[in-house]
């Protein structure tokens, strides 16, 4: 399947490839869990059963979700060791630590307490179980910190030296967690996760209401997710662009191929809309440009000269065709959620929120874009660091570990066919529970399969998820 | 030297990959032993004595390998590649066999799929365990700062011997767990399977003793010097001990006896190749001391270290605390 390929190119695909799959599941679970402690807290609040059903409701989702991150984040610890062995052995001193507080403080706070979130509300009681919740909750924030610092170090390096054998080693800790880019990455992704969330129980309230407009549950979570829009969708729009300010300082190479300038611009450089990049020539083909709004972007005046890739040598360019289109791919879906925020903004002001049906089916597209907008966002980030994978320190071929082409091309196979199978079952089951009304008491989980051994109504019983032992097509 | 950061940090390594072979084992056990239930009430119940925990119990395993990368940056360099193919089998198994504590109750028609993934992902990630095991044992070619050697190194005899070894061990681990968690029918063939995968365990136990100082002339040097000697005294001994606790415990109604006298097992074996190890990480030429990061970086996450490790026993504790005693597969979890 990968034959004439480099090692260097298969343990790229491979890389890629399992982490875009990773980054899915943390994007929906951070979120996921704020808002299930959210719900959680407004219940024990309100004692409104509304919330209680939505809690039980998303918390039986976020059980599957959860499980595909874990298991595909593990395959990330080691992929560093296995792939790229050569950037362990040197940038370990520095970024191993991070990763080891990741582990000490996030990981095992999740999975130590999602058992009790999941299961154990009978038996410790609401307080606890709330606690537990919100531990859940703060775990995945302290994953989503410690990894986001390790990924910003690798962009905007600081605090190191180089000793003799050619390691990293740390000088300065502080500056190491705290790099350049990190708040404002931490920022943006941890908005993005949230955004994610909010279209996605947003797309599901709005398909229950397109079934059932009375339906309480429904009507409770679509608000909720479009308050959220309302609110983070515009913060997001400015966390990027002060990421982007912020990359434009550091990592200026990577500002010009989003942009698509390949040419320096002394008097003021063009906003480049659209347009096709052409790698041979060097220029943009077909390009839609409004004059010097690209200087007034990053440099808030109009005529700021703005160097091109023509400074850049050649060898330290990223590639330009996939940020160019990346990073436009990830601002239109930013300016697309705002205007939904918008939308049902005016909706409920004309008290149509629950009633207008093209907002429901706009925000049932949008569902999912939350997704495509954080792949695009990463892929921007991670391309944009190329040819390097420490910025301006460690080349991406120097990282490689000792492994030839066969052996990655086997694994990666088999992670393609593992991953598209497995993740593509996981979310057939997402979507099919997200097709049941909130209300719905058997999902089928654990409490499914048990309960509806007798004691579910048997109304209440999912012909499919049932414990019933005849075959039955579907 | 005692107190030198570097045999800490090796310490505290050990620990977490001791800790993660008996917790994931007793879940992987409970895995391996799947199949064998006779009715769907009964592989719910397996189940559900180990979906609140393994999450937590895989976590360990995370934290030897990001540890590793953290603290001795070079072993995980070299050991990464020379173990390339028994890693991804083992972690592609891992997928498997996590996802299937939620897929199995999400369908009817597939859960037979799903169940078969339990069962597989387990028995290959223990068996990969295992083989990994062995290939450490007998030695890893490193050129420079590098793994040198085949990528066909890792499979020998010797290492599907140690496969199947832990395979054997952690199905020990997953019955006489059973045995504890469980009551009535299911109870009673664990307690059968555990007798059974107990002598097959002792007799692997053996069978690897008396080959491992043939890996490697150091190994029997370090097993009949000092310090070693005495634990070489010692451990037949305690090994015997705990046989003898295990098959005890499998006779009365002491149903916890065995799962701790099996972890007992675990703990000597461990400490056993803990011996034939040290002082070094990477057999046979990268030592503790090579292998590990600056002083810095030792510091910095070992501060973080001793005061997380206490909390997170501390909470696992807790969450096992929580669900502890008999399954009762009428109450389903909530
Ligand atoms: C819901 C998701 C989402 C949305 C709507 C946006 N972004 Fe974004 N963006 C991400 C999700 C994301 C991300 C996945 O979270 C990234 C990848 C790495 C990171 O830190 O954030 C990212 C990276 C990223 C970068 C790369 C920074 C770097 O690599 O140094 C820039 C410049 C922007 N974003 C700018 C924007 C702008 C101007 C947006 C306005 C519309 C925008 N993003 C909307
Ligand atoms: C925050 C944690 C992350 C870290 C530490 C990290 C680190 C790395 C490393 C080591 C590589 C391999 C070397 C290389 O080819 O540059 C890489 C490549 C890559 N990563 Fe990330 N990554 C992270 C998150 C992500 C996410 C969430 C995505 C999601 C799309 C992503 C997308 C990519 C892509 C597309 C490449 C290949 C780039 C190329 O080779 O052209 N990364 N990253
Ligand atoms: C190369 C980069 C990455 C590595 C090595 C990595 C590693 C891991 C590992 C080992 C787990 C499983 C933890 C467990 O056992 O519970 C995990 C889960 C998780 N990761 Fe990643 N990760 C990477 C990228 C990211 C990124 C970019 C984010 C988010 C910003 C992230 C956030 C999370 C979260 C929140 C979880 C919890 C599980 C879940 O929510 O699905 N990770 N990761």
């Amino acid at each position: 399947m990968f034959d004439g390929l480099t090692a260097e190119t298969l343990a790229r695909m491979q890389f890629a490839f399992t982490v875009s799959f990773h980054i899915i599941f943390p994007a929906f679970s951070i979120g996921l869990a704020s808002y299930l402690a959210v719900l959680n807290a407004q219940w024990l609040r309100t004692r409104d059963e509304t919330y209680y059903t939505l809690f039980e409701y998303w918390k039986k989702i976020f059980a599957v979700a959860f499980g595909m991150g874990v298991v595909s984040g593990i395959v990330m610890s080691y992929q560093f060791g296995t792939n790229w062995s050569v950037f362990s052995d040197k940038t370990g001193p520095v970024l191993g630590p991070l990763m080891a507080y990741e582990v000490l403080s996030a990981f095992f706070l999740e999975a130590g307490f999602l058992g009790i979130m999941l299961f154990g509300r009978a038996r410790v009681g609401d307080r606890l179980h709330m606690f537990a919740t919100a531990m859940v909750a703060f775990g995945t924030l302290m994953s989503a910190t410690w990894i986001l610092s390790v990924n910003s170090w690798m962009q905007t390096p600081a605090g190191y030296s180089i000793n003799e054998v050619g390691q990293f080693v740390p000088e300065d800790w502080w500056q190491i967690v705290f790099n350049p880019s990190f708040p404002y990455r931490l920022v943006h992704m941890v908005l993005a996760a949230f955004l994610t969330t909010a279209l996605v129980v947003g797309g599901v309230g709005a398909l229950h209401l397109l079934r059932d407009k009375t339906d309480a549950a429904a009507r409770r979570m679509f608000s909720m997710a479009m308050w959220m829009l309302v609110v983070v969708a515009p913060l997001q729009i400015f966390a990027g662009d002060t990421h982007g300010l912020n990359t434009l300082e550091h990592q200026p190479a990577k500002v010009m191929a989003m942009e698509g300038h390949y040419d320096s611009h002394p008097e003021g450089a063009p906003l480049i809309l659209f347009g096709l990049p052409n790698a041979e020539t060097k220029s943009i083909d077909y390009a839609i440009e409004i004059p010097k709004l690209s200087s007034l972007i990053l440099k808030h005046d109009l005529n700021a000269p703005l160097a091109g890739l023509d400074t850049i040598p050649d060898e330290d360019e990223p590639p330009v065709a996939i940020l160019f289109w990346s990073f436009r791919v990830m601002v239109a879906l930013g300016f697309a959620m705002a205007g939904l925020g918008l939308w049902s903004l005016w909706g409920r002001l004309r008290r149509q929120l629950y009633d207008s049906r093209w907002l429901h089916r706009a925000s049932i597209a949008m569902g999912p874009m939350g997704f495509v907008a954080v792949l695009a966002g990463w892929i921007t980030t991670e391309v944009g660091r190329q040819p390097f994978t420490v910025y301006g320190l460690l080349r991406t071929s120097d990282s490689l570990a000792p492994v030839s082409a066969p052996a990655v091309a086997a694994s990666l196979t088999a992670f393609v066919i593992v991953y598209f199978f497995i993740f593509g079952a996981g979310t057939f089951y997402i979507l099919r529970m997200m097709n049941k009304a909130p209300a719905t008491r058997n999902l089928g989980l654990r409490d499914g399969p048990v309960r509806a051994a007798g004691i579910t109504p048997a109304q209440q019983v999912d012909r499919d998820i049932t414990d019933d032992p005849t075959p039955q097509g579907n | 030297m005692l107190f030198d950061l570097s045999f800490i940090w090796a310490g505290i390594i050990a620990f977490a990959v001791l800790t993660y072979v008996v917790l994931d084992g007793f879940d992987l056990g409970v895995g391996i032993l799947f199949p064998f239930a006779t009715s769907e009430r009964d592989r719910a119940t397996m189940m559900n004595s180990i979906a609140p925990v393994w999450d937590g119990n895989e976590t360990w395993l995370v934290l030897g390998g990001g540890g590793l990368f953290a603290v001795f940056p070079l072993a995980y360099a070299v050991i990464m590649p020379a173990l390339y193919m028994p890693i991804t089998l083992m972690l592609l198994a891992l997928v498997f066999r996590g996802v299937a504590f939620e897929y199995r109750w999400r369908t009817t028609r597939w859960r037979g799929v799903w169940d078969s993934a339990f069962f597989g992902g387990s028995v290959v990630a223990a068996t990969m365990q295992g083989i990994a095991l062995g290939a450490l044992v007998q030695g890893v070619e490193i050129e420079g700062r590098a793994y040198a050697g085949g990528w066909w190194d890792w499979l020998t005899p010797f290492s599907v011997l140690t496969g199947l070894a832990v395979l054997t061990g952690y199905a020990l681990l997953g019955a006489t767990w059973l045995n504890m968690k469980t009551e009535g029918e299911l109870q009673r063939q664990m307690r059968g399977y555990a007798r059974w995968l107990g002598a097959g365990t002792l007799a692997a136990i053996a069978l690897v003793s008396l080959l491992t100082p043939f890996q490697d002339p150091e190994y029997f040097r370090r097993w009949f010097n000092l310090p070693g000697s005495l634990f070489s005294l010692l451990v037949p001994g305690l090994v015997a001990l705990c046989s003898y606790a295990l098959f005890q415990g499998l006779k009365g109604s002491r149903d916890a006896q065995p799962f701790l006298a099996a972890l007992g097992l675990f703990v000597l074996s461990f400490i056993g190749i803990g011996i034939s190890f040290y002082p070094f990480i990477v057999p046979p030429g990268l030592t503790i001391a090579e292998a590990a990061a600056p002083d810095e970086s030792l510091m910095f996450t070992l501060v973080g270290a001793v005061v997380l490790v206490p909390l997170i026993l501390g909470y696992t504790a807790y969450a096992y605390w929580v669900f502890r005693g008999k399954i009762n597969p009428e109450e389903g979890y909530h």
